[in-house]
């Protein structure tokens, strides 16, 4: 039997949808208009005014974001709000060092946490359920949205945040968890670890919720023979709030959007036009509830395909698949976005060559982030110890910039391998 | 003494020093002592040989990276306490040896250490007349 947190909402008519996604989006774009001006700039450069917008059929004509808008716009460039009103700021990895920084309201983080309750409940969470929240709880969105969403639902929660594995599993055994919420990765290697110390009867997981980064339907089934569970995937981005954007019914065939706060746009990523249903391009956002940062028409960058297929749950929502690959560079290693200008303009100001490698690999399931660089006349030394001092000061410096570890191998000049003359960036080893 | 070490860094995979090796021979070369740092990744090969300028200059050459550096070569007597004494001689200067090693053989009874210490010309200077 499925449940909803929100029915009324979640199994609403297509043409109820519709109806809140033209008012709310004609609102928003008033509201945007009044208080962004950098984005009423980018719509008077397009020639748009707010009138022009008077439902969801006119979206298309307003002006795309992108993360280098956000980059520009850092930190209160897209503030639609004033700081006194707003609550909570999140953040994530951004190109060349610039964070994303993104704002909310009380009422912001309610309905960000509306649609994580959404997710758990789709994942058969009820009051009586332990949810054992492993997300990393800080800036990070995945722990605060889980765990608010877990609150509403009423879930006992535990806000285990990630890493001190034995801890882990001493509570989910102690305390009973019965839905694990993770990266897939980590709950991979929880799994492992479950199966290694003979546990899986001691655990009484029932579901996971599983995102922040790629994971193939072979990982799925195998996660969920490891735990006994039902493994849910969820989808979100901080720019348009944290997880649950989208997320996974007992169908198991695809993420509901959550469309009375986001309409989503597939667009062909090289013309930025709006393709037709069912053709697989550039996932786009506008958030239409959002009152502290609310973006319109955002390039996520995943490409992917919706449908509105009528799904076995009951929800009418339209589903996204898992994203199929990005059209631009960034990596998510770990749950983070990794982009390779980030570390090379932590090389650069470490003195170290432009000419790098970055190599990604998945080892025991858990992601793993090596970065080649050539050692230089300058940076070498007689002395084994000043080179391991030079090599900790960039391992911290890409630290300080990732957020995650990487490795740092040297190598001699020359070696990184070059196609056409042109430098192979990425070789990302990862069987997804 | 003092002379001039060369440094030469190598990735740790096969055929790395030999590499080095092969150039030296073909150049007629002599290596007169030799030490290896090194971690899992890399290391670093420390030479003395009859010609650095001319082996910088080939190494160079083919790609590798070298880093001349001034180091002291000092004879130590080949009998038993016969480097104790040495090293002794240093503690009471109070001279931190960063890493020392052996040249290859000996000569007239003495063996021959070489040393990298801070400065060169005050271990020279400790250690002349010591042996």
């Amino acid at each position: 039997m499925e449940r909803y947190y929100q029915p009324e909402i979640e199994c609403a008519s297509r043409e109820q949808i519709l109806a809140w996604q033209n008012e709310r989006l004609v609102k928003q774009v008033r509201h945007v208009w009044e208080n962004v001006p950098y984005y009423r700039r980018k719509m008077e450069e397009k020639g748009v005014a707010p009138e022009d917008i008077r439902g969801v059929e006119d979206l298309h004509r307003l002006p795309f974001l992108t993360k280098d808008d956000l980059r520009e716009a850092y930190p209160y460039g897209l503030l639609a709000k004033p700081l006194a009103d707003c609550v909570r700021i999140q953040s994530t990895s951004g190109t060349t060092g610039r964070r994303v920084v993104a704002f909310y309201t009380q009422h912001d983080v309610d309905l960000w946490e509306d649609c994580c309750a959404r997710a758990v409940m789709a994942a058969g969470g009820t009051s009586e359920d332990v949810c054992h929240v492993s997300y990393g709880y800080g800036l990070f969105t995945g722990g605060p949205g889980l765990n608010g969403g877990s609150h509403k639902v009423g879930c006992l929660t535990l806000p285990m945040s990630s890493g001190n594995t034995d801890r882990q599993l001493q509570f989910m055994v102690d305390l009973g968890s019965t839905i694990l919420c993770c990266t897939p990765s980590y709950a991979a290697y929880l799994a492992e670890s479950i199966h290694e110390r003979g546990l899986r009867d001691q655990i009484r997981l029932k579901a996971g919720i599983f995102g922040a980064e790629a994971w193939s339907e072979e990982m799925r089934r195998d996660i969920e023979a490891k735990l006994g569970i039902k493994a849910y995937d969820i989808y979100g981005l901080t720019e348009t709030s944290g997880p649950g954007v989208a997320f996974e019914c007992s169908a198991q065939t695809g993420m509901h959007i959550n469309e009375d706060h986001f309409i989503a746009e597939i667009i062909d990523p090289d013309t930025g036009e709006v393709l037709p249903e069912g053709t697989k391009g550039e996932l786009v956002f506008s958030s239409i509830t959002k009152e502290a940062f609310p973006l319109l028409r955002y390039r996520t960058r995943d490409i992917c395909v919706l449908t509105r297929e009528k799904c076995a749950c009951g929800r009418t929502h339209v589903k996204m698949c898992k994203p199929m690959g990005r059209s631009d560079d960034m990596l998510i290693v770990k749950g983070v976005n990794v982009f390779p200008s980030q570390i090379e303009t932590v090389l650069l100001e470490q003195g170290y060559p432009a000419n790098y490698q970055i190599i990604v690999d998945r080892v025991n399931n858990s992601d793993t982030l090596e970065v080649m660089v050539e050692m230089t006349p300058e940076n070498f030394s007689d002395s084994l110890g000043a080179i391991t001092e030079m090599e900790k000061g960039l391992v911290a410096a890409l630290k300080a910039m990732l957020g995650i570890y990487a490795k740092v191998r040297l190598v001699a000049p020359k070696t990184i391998a070059r196609s056409e003359g042109k430098a192979v960036r990425v070789i990302d080893k990862r069987k997804i | 003494m003092t002379i001039v070490q060369l440094s030469v860094f190598l990735e740790n995979r096969a055929g790395q020093l030999s590499s080095v090796t092969e150039l030296l021979a073909q150049n007629s070369v002599d290596m007169q002592a030799l030490n290896i740092a090194e971690t899992a990744d890399y290391g670093v090969l420390r030479l003395i040989v009859d010609a650095p300028l001319k082996a910088a200059a080939l190494l160079r050459e083919q790609g590798f990276i070298v880093r001349e550096t001034p180091v002291v070569q000092a004879p130590v007597p080949d009998r038993p306490g016969g480097l104790n004494c040495v090293l002794r001689t240093i503690a009471e200067a109070e001279i931190d040896i960063e890493y020392m090693y052996s040249v290859l053989g000996q000569r007239n009874g003495l063996a021959y250490m070489v040393f990298r210490v801070a400065d060169v010309e005050r271990l020279d200077a400790v250690l002349s007349g010591v042996v």
